[in-house]
């Protein structure tokens, strides 16, 4: 089988490319006939698998590692395709492999979703992982914040060399002590950055309420994000500082940099002298957020912000991140299967940073859920249209000369880059 | 949008003190927005209102006008289920005395008589609903509509694996048009007693629907003060909300 297997597979996959199919069904069809396959070609590289996954972020830092490895002279194999994960993998690997199954790689940096985590490192025990955090978002489907953590916490487990956790999100901070084999590893940020990050289970937390037992005391990081300026960012790993120019905005993205700083810097080796460290700032500052992540367009010769927001702390960090003077501003919200169904998050946000200057348009499909939570923050709408087409041409209508900024859900954010894309060069980033 | 804003305090009607009941151990899928609506709502009504939260450990507030309790995930009712045996009895007093109270989710569930995991654990409850949950295998997730003899149609979101069952001391809150509400038998969702408005709606629940956060306000001020004059508040979006919810699939 495994001889034919791999031919077969690309063959599927040239035939399904013709017919404009998706990406997984030539997966589907190896997995089938060869359900070794992956784990097969995955073990053969020098530098191993390494995954990256927690709630908020994978994307873009997964980008970041990509990158970063690739700057000191790695050849990384990853997964670019947000199709099902597994067969996704599979279907990626045909693409790179030669005709007798071998991959041209150094090492593999996937992406891992938390919902195909458990079945992925059971059959692909990673050498590396990195998990970023646990947020309320994808609860529809998990029921329960806890339960993502577990998964996280399976990952690790399965890990068979170095973890490295997010030391201020406690839900994975806590996973170290779970460990007992794998080298552990932490980035972390700087005690004058904590409160833009505020967790899930502090949210609510009313001042002049007790607060809760005293944490003990954070284990050193790594990597330590030590300040974010408007365009550049300051590290703190082997004892030093430094300051680097930064493409990404929002200091949550800066954050996952220094996640991926550290993640980069397990694969290649620390110090001085395994890193290259002129090309891995430079490669670091060159980062730009992945597709459907936020990025910065131009319309008629002013910027428009794209924010993606769908959960409460990545809409809370998105406002605190991207402040509104000077700014017109839509929110587009939409609850499609992709962007949850439960409107109950936008309940979880305060929208006090936007009663200065109001927001101009919503739209969505739950524009009016949006408008409703905006009357209980005393902010005022300008109009509400649930149809994003009208809705867009309206709100750049009318915000003229003026640089503009939409908090968008994700397929919110796609069915606005489909009309900008009638108006403006979108770039797309790969 | 809040033309009424909060009367200056020499106009106000009179102080409600609403507390939210473990609100950093029970509060999940925006169960904060139904404490904001009530101390909105109250404020566009012309009253004054005074917020207050109890958490696991804290002395009990005197005074109070109104309960709102959220739901939570299991490591939350474990953290307040000692505490909330240690105030049955405060509570119980409070709710037959008819106090309004809105109860979602895992508080509605831990104000039944106990809940029973799918593992044969007995959680048990205060009692103060004649209602029974047991941990099923199913995770019921999704949009709601649900018709309500007192309030008309009520619009959420419900996201629970515990099945309750109602005795023959509560009445449900109302029937299910969409989604599955208590349990996968019965088709109805929620349950009302006394004062008490108990479902597994979040949504959040209040904003959608304002009838059943003006039940409660009037209540609590015919209560205090013998009378209720309501203000104006624009509900405008809110009718918006709903007509644009009501469509969603589930
Ligand atoms: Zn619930």
């Amino acid at each position: 089988m495994v001889f034919f297997s791999v031919p077969l597979g690309k063959l599927v996959r040239r035939v399904s490319r013709l017919r404009g199919g998706g990406s997984a069904l030539p997966g589907l069809v190896v997995e089938k006939i060869d359900p070794g396959f992956m784990r097969r070609t995955l073990s053969t590289l020098p530098h191993g698998v390494a995954v990256v996954s927690g709630t908020n972020g994978k994307t873009t830092t997964t980008k970041m590692v990509v990158e970063l490895l690739e700057s000191q002279g790695l050849k990384v194999f990853t997964n670019r395709t947000g199709s099902n994960f597994t067969r996704g993998v599979a279907a990626a690997l045909l693409g790179e492999v030669d005709w007798r199954g071998k991959l041209d790689a150094d090492v593999a940096v996937l992406e891992l979703d938390e919902a195909h985590a458990v079945h992925f490192v059971n059959s692909v025990p990673p050498r590396y992982c990195l998990l970023l955090n646990v947020l309320r978002d994808q609860l529809d489907r998990f029921g329960e914040i806890d339960k993502t953590a577990q998964l996280l916490q399976h990952i690790a487990a399965k890990t068979t060399g170095t973890v490295v956790l997010n030391r201020e999100d406690p839900r994975v901070a806590r996973i170290a002590d779970t460990l007992t084999g794998q080298e552990v590893k932490y980035f972390g940020l700087d005690d004058s950055l904590l409160g833009t990050f505020p967790n899930d289970d502090d949210m609510r937390a009313a001042p002049g309420s007790p607060a809760p037992a005293a944490l003990p005391a954070k284990p050193q990081a790594d990597v330590v994000l030590r300040k974010v300026g408007a365009d550049s960012a300051e590290f703190e790993y082997d004892g030093g500082t430094v300051t680097t120019a930064m493409k990404l905005r929002g200091v949550y993205n800066i954050f996952n940099a220094a996640a991926a700083l550290a993640l980069a810097r397990s694969i290649c080796g620390a110090g001085a002298a395994a890193t290259d460290h002129e090309t891995l700032l430079q490669a670091l500052s060159q980062v730009a957020p992945a597709f459907g992540r936020g990025e910065s367009l131009t319309v008629e010769g002013q910027p428009l912000d794209l924010v993606l927001v769908k959960n409460p702390s990545g809409f809370r960090l998105g406002l605190k991140s991207f402040p509104a003077a000077g700014y017109a501003t839509m929110i587009a919200i939409n609850d499609n299967y992709a962007d949850g169904r439960d409107m109950s998050w936008l309940w979880d946000v305060e929208f006090d940073s936007l009663r200065d200057g109001g927001v101009e348009l919503l739209t969505g499909s739950r524009a009016y859920d949006m408008a409703l939570r905006l009357q209980y923050d005393d902010v005022q709408v300008g109009a509400v249209e649930p149809d994003i087409a009208p809705a867009l041409a309206a709100f750049i209508r009318e915000s003229q000369g003026k640089p503009k900024r939409i908090f968008c859900t994700y397929t919110a954010m796609l069915a606005i880059r489909r009309e900008l894309s009638k108006i403006t060069t979108v770039e797309v980033v790969s | 949008m809040n033309p009424a804003g909060a009367a200056a305090p020499d106009q106000s009607k009179g102080t409600l003190r609403v507390v939210q009941l473990y609100p950093r151990d029970m509060n999940i899928y925006g169960d904060w927005g139904n404490a904001l609506v009530l101390k909105r709502r109250i404020a566009w009504h012309g009253y004054t209102p005074e917020l207050l939260e109890y958490n696991v450990g804290d002395p009990f507030p005197e005074g109070v006008d109104i309960i709102v309790g959220g739901g939570g995930q299991d490591s939350g009712q474990l953290v307040i289920q000692d505490d909330l045996q240690a105030r049955a009895g405060v509570l119980t007093d409070l709710a037959e005395d008819g106090t309004p109270m809105l109860l979602i989710c895992g508080l509605y569930q831990l104000f039944g008589r106990f809940f029973k995991t799918r593992t044969g654990a007995v959680i048990p409850g205060i009692g103060v609903l004649d209602v029974e949950t047991h941990g099923g295998d199913e995770r019921l997730i999704g949009n709601v509509k649900v018709a309500s003899p007192e309030f008309g149609e009520v619009l959420g979101y419900e996201n629970h694996s515990g099945q309750t069952t109602l005795g023959s001391g509560v009445r449900p809150l109302g029937t299910t048009a969409k989604g599955t509400g208590n349990n996968s038998n019965d088709g109805h969702e929620g349950a009302r007693y006394r004062n008490i408005v108990a479902s597994y709606l979040h949504g959040s629940l209040l904003p959608k629907n304002p009838a059943i956060a003006d039940f409660l306000i009037r209540t609590a001020a015919e209560r205090r003060f013998g009378s209720f004059i309501p203000g104006n508040p624009d509900d405008s979006f809110a009718v918006l909300a709903r007509e644009h919810a009501a469509r969603r699939p589930r």
